[in-house]
This record gives structure tokens, sequence and C-alpha cells, in this order.
């Protein structure tokens, strides 16, 4: 794959730039993904799904905090920072206390290889996606942590029921991922969204110009909905029956540190299903004419506002399905993995082997 | 086989049928569900749009029947104490002072025209304790007890949810009873009096002149 000279201008130039012997860009590199996942916790993830859940339930949400309740989650932050920070006696007090921080971290370091438009990633990988799936894998550890340090049988049961889940839709996950690489060929994220670009917009979006697309990319989102533990898959913290499942002993920061981590995979699953799918920071407007509208709208800054846009779609769209549908029963959600997305997912893949060989 | 297919096909269907609804009513979020009330046509046909009311600016009127907070018109009010007795829950205490002849304009009229004889210092109704059961409101003479729609009253003492309705301060109260005992004292002096004399006469007969001993004996 050669690259083209205007790919990751910016983030280059920036993790070149030191302070003396100290790397400062590449601190300011891996400071802005986090800078976003805290910006947009608090106000799309925290803020707007109250809003959200609350229209959809036909009440108004948060309304007496600052106007329409804007400073609703100041307020909680504040409440949190408060909090006494309690670990329990009986706690594994290592486990319980590096439990969050190795789910943050875990939700975190896939933030690396998301390209924030055509010139800024944190690392332009070959193996990107690979490493996508495969670190936000690390997430298990931290429930598996927290679950068990809680010393609980809320939370052992929680962090048990999530890991049985998780690694268990990591399956159809990788699989459907995997067609997404056979069309594109790379597993590079800048890559794919090169490849998905062209002067007719969301026509050159895989899920568009490729009649099998629509399988593996609806097998994917599902299958993200229950490796971020969102409902309908929400059952490692089904709060009528395991208070809050694998944090149910957690307060204050640590407890945030799940929000967070939470918060940070949804738009990392939303991000990677519009990258492999949805032509990433590709503008999804067409050339009509001579009136260049695709031209127009792509662009560092362009591409950054496309991909953040794309992931916040897919973020309502989780949203909207959580306060839509209940939450599954155990066997179910087995059964969906391995009977029904398991074997769609091995279909996707061959249909696609034998599309992207004879088309 | 078929079954497994066919399971999907309606795990997709119903899915979507929800997803409509549910985006249905985010969308019509924007404005607020009508204000029809249950009497109303077409209450039930209303079924969109948000429908919190943002209570202390917002409330649902209450009912104009509605038994809520409890309220005694003192004005009217001629202490005879049955809505005391009639309350299942004693959450009514009233004392009352017998008012003298001379006092009886002061007293006053109830708004029906009807002679008040009692001042009533404390009438004092625990609103905490009141249940709404209106018994004591169906046996008021007067109807000065009512229920008013008033339903929120809440305060952060209990004690301030004694209400008090009570129409003598404690200064004029403690006159009125010190002005009624030195009535009934001259009543009773007048009285043993007019007994001794009728004694003294001796036009008597004896089992008149009982009651009077009876009094001194008090």
């Amino acid at each position: 794959m050669s690259q083209s000279p205007s790919l990751n201008t910016w983030s280059d130039a920036l993790s070149g730039f030191h302070l003396g012997w100290f790397p400062l860009g590449l601190v300011i590199v891996a400071a802005i993904p986090l800078v976003f996942i805290a910006l947009y916790a608090l106000t799309y993830g925290v803020y707007g799904e109250r809003k959200i859940s609350a229209f959809m339930q036909d009440r108004l949400g948060p309304m007496e905090v600052g106007k329409w309740g804007i400073l609703q989650t100041l307020a909680d932050i504040l409440k949190l920072l408060q909090k006494e920070d309690i670990v329990p006696t009986a706690a594994d007090k290592f486990l319980f206390v590096i439990g969050p921080l190795v789910m943050f971290v875990g939700s975190f370091l896939a933030f690396a290889v998301l390209p924030f438009g055509p010139a800024f990633i944190g690392a332009d990988l070959n193996v990107g996606l690979f490493y996508a799936i495969g670190i936000v894998a690390l997430e298990v550890v931290g429930i598996l942590a927290s679950g068990w340090g809680s010393n609980n049988k809320w939370a052992l049961y929680g962090a048990v029921r999530s890991v049985a889940q998780i690694v268990s839709y990591e399956i159809p996950a990788s699989m459907a991922l995997l067609c997404g690489a056979m069309m594109s060929g790379t597993l590079s994220m800048q890559q794919f969204s090169v490849l998905q670009s062209g002067p007719y917009g969301f026509a050159h979006f895989y899920l568009f110009n490729n009649p099998i697309a629509w399988l593996p990319f609806i097998i994917y989102f599902i299958a993200s909905l229950a490796e971020t533990n969102r409902a309908p898959f929400d059952i490692p913290e089904a709060e009528s029956e395991l208070v809050a499942g694998f944090f149910t002993e957690y307060t204050g920061m640590k407890f945030a540190m799940f929000f967070l981590a939470e918060y940070g995979s949804m738009f990392m699953v939303s991000a990677v299903i519009s990258i492999v799918f949805l032509g990433g920071w590709n503008s999804p407007l067409p050339n009509i004419g001579g009136f260049a509208l695709n031209d127009l709208t792509n662009g560092p800054v362009w591409g950054a506002f496309w991909i953040i846009m794309k992931g916040f779609f897919f973020i309502f769209v989780q949203m909207w399905l959580r306060w839509t549908l209940p939450r599954l029963r155990v066997d179910q959600l087995m059964y969906l993995c391995w009977k029904v997305l398991t074997p769609f997912a091995f279909v996707a893949f061959v249909l696609t082997a034998i599309w992207e060989i004879y088309k | 086989m078929s079954e497994y297919f066919s399971n999907i096909r309606i795990g997709a269907t119903t899915i979507a049928t929800g997803l409509a609804i549910t985006l249905r009513h985010f969308f019509n979020a924007i404005h607020r569900k009508g204000d029809a009330g249950i009497d109303d046509a077409d209450y039930f046909k209303q079924v969109d749009g948000l429908c919190t009311l943002q209570y202390p600016r917002e409330a649902v009127p209450t009912p104009a029947l509605g038994r809520y907070r409890l309220y005694n018109d003192i004005d009217d009010c001629i202490g005879c104490g049955q809505c005391e007795r009639a309350c299942p829950i004693e959450c009514i205490t009233i004392e009352t002072i017998k008012t003298t002849a001379d006092d009886l304009a002061a007293c006053g009229k109830t708004s029906q025209g009807q002679q008040k004889r009692m001042w009533v210092p404390v009438f004092d109704i625990d609103v905490a304790k009141c249940m709404t059961c209106g018994i004591c409101v169906s046996v008021c003479p007067t109807e000065c007890l009512v229920h008013t729609p008033v339903s929120d009253f809440s305060e952060f003492d209990v004690r301030n949810m004694i209400y008090h309705f009570g129409n003598l301060s404690n200064i004029e109260a403690e006159a009125k009873k010190k002005k009624l005992a030195e009535q009934q004292a001259q009543a009773a002096k007048e009285k043993a009096a007019a007994a001794a004399a009728a004694a003294a006469s001796g036009t008597a007969p004896a089992p008149a002149a009982k009651p009077p001993a009876d009094e001194a004996g008090e």
C-alpha cells in the first residue's frame, strides 16, 4: 500500500515535535483522543443519552440544572468527585483497584488506530483493524478483575456473564470485519477510508457498492452491541437482577472510569463500523454534475467532522435500540451468537470471498 | 429449519416495529401531549408527545370536590366538638370556653345566623395524621370544616403540620376563662343565697333544698 502524501500530515508533524528531550508532540497526539472521549462522554454520552431516552419515553429528561438541564452532567461529576472512594474490606484490593483501570485503558488504547480525519491518526498500523479488535478484548480482563476482586456474588455473576458474552461475540464480530478486510485487501484503518473515497461520495462506501456488505454490516453491529455490554445485551449489568453487575461495589471516580470506558468503546465500535463499511472520514455527499459537493466537504477538518458524525449516528442507533428492546436472557444471548450470527457470518465470509474473486 | 428462519424473520420484523414506535415518540417529543382530561372524549387519542409536568411550575389541577388539606373556617365554628369525636384517628383537638351572656354579641353569629355560644381557643388539626376520610366534614353542623383542593403542603418539621385554627390568643383565652369562672361563681353564690333565702322563709319544699347543697359540694 502506497501512502498518499497528504495522509497523516498533522499527526506526523505533531509527533515530531519535541520539547528538549521530551516528546511533547506524542503526548499531545495521545491526549487528543482522551480529551475527545471525555468531552463526548460528558455531552453526547451522558446528557444526550438521558435526553434521547427521555424523549423516546415521552419524558423531558434533566431540566433543572441550567437551561434544559445542560449542566446536569457537571453536577453529576461534582457528586462523583465528592463521593467516598470505598474499597470493601473483603475485596481483593489489587484486582479491585486495577479492574477499572484495565478496562479504561483497554477501551482507550483502541483509539490509537482511529483516524480522526485523513490528517490525524494516533498510529497508522498496517494491522490497525486487527489491533483494534484485539485491544478492545482487553476490557474482558478488566471486567473479570473487577467482578472477581469485588468479592460480591452479583459482581462475580456480572463478570462471568460479561466474559462469556464478549468472548462469544468476538467470533461473529471478527468474521464480519474480516469480510470488510477482504473487500479492501488491507487492515490499515487509513487505507480503508482511502479505498472508499471517490467523487460519488456514499456510492463508494462498501455498504453501498458491494451487494453482500449489508450482511456483515448488520452482524458486526449486533455483535458490537454485545461487546460493549449495551442493551439488549446488557445482562452483565442487568439492574433488575444483578444490582449493577460487575461494578456493583464501585463508587466515585472508579465508577466514573467504567462509565468512560463504556462510552469510549461505544464510540470505538461505532467508528470501526463506519470506517469498515461506511467510508470513515469520507464525505457521503456526491459530486453532482459541476457542483463538486464531495470535493468541498472533504479535507482534514471535514474528515474529523464526518467520522465523528458517523460515530455519533451509530451511537444514536445503539441508544435507540437500548430504549426499544428488552434485555435478552443468557440462553437467548448465546443462541443468537452461536446459532444465528456465527453461521451467518461464515455465509457472509464465503459470499464476500466469491464476490471479491469474480466481480 | 423453517422455524429457524421464521424466528429470524419474526425477530427482525418485531425489532423494526419497536424501533419505529420509539423513533416516532422521539420525534414527537417536540410537542406536548394535549391537556385533555379524562372527561374529554379525545382523551385516549392524544397518545403522542411529552407528558411530563414540571411539577412545582406546572401541576394537574386537583378536582373541585377533591379531599385534600382540611380547613376550618373558625368564624363559622360553634365549637360543638362533633368533628373531634367523629375523627377515627384523633387528629383534631378542640378546647372550648362557654361564652358569658354579655359576650354573646362579641362572640357573634355564624354566616347562617346561628348564635355561637362557645369560644374556641384551641382548634388544632394534625394534617400529618389526617387521612382525608371526610367523616369530620360530614358531621359538621355548620359546614365550617372543609377539605380544600390544596394538595401540596409538605413541611421540613413535622410539628409544622399541626394547623392552629383557634380564635383566641392565650391571653384572651385566660381572660375568658377567668371571666366565665367568676360569673359561674357569682351565679352559684346568687343561687346559694336564693336557696338560703328560700330555706329561711320556709316556703320551699324539702326536695328543692337539695340542688344548692350539691352545688356547694362542688
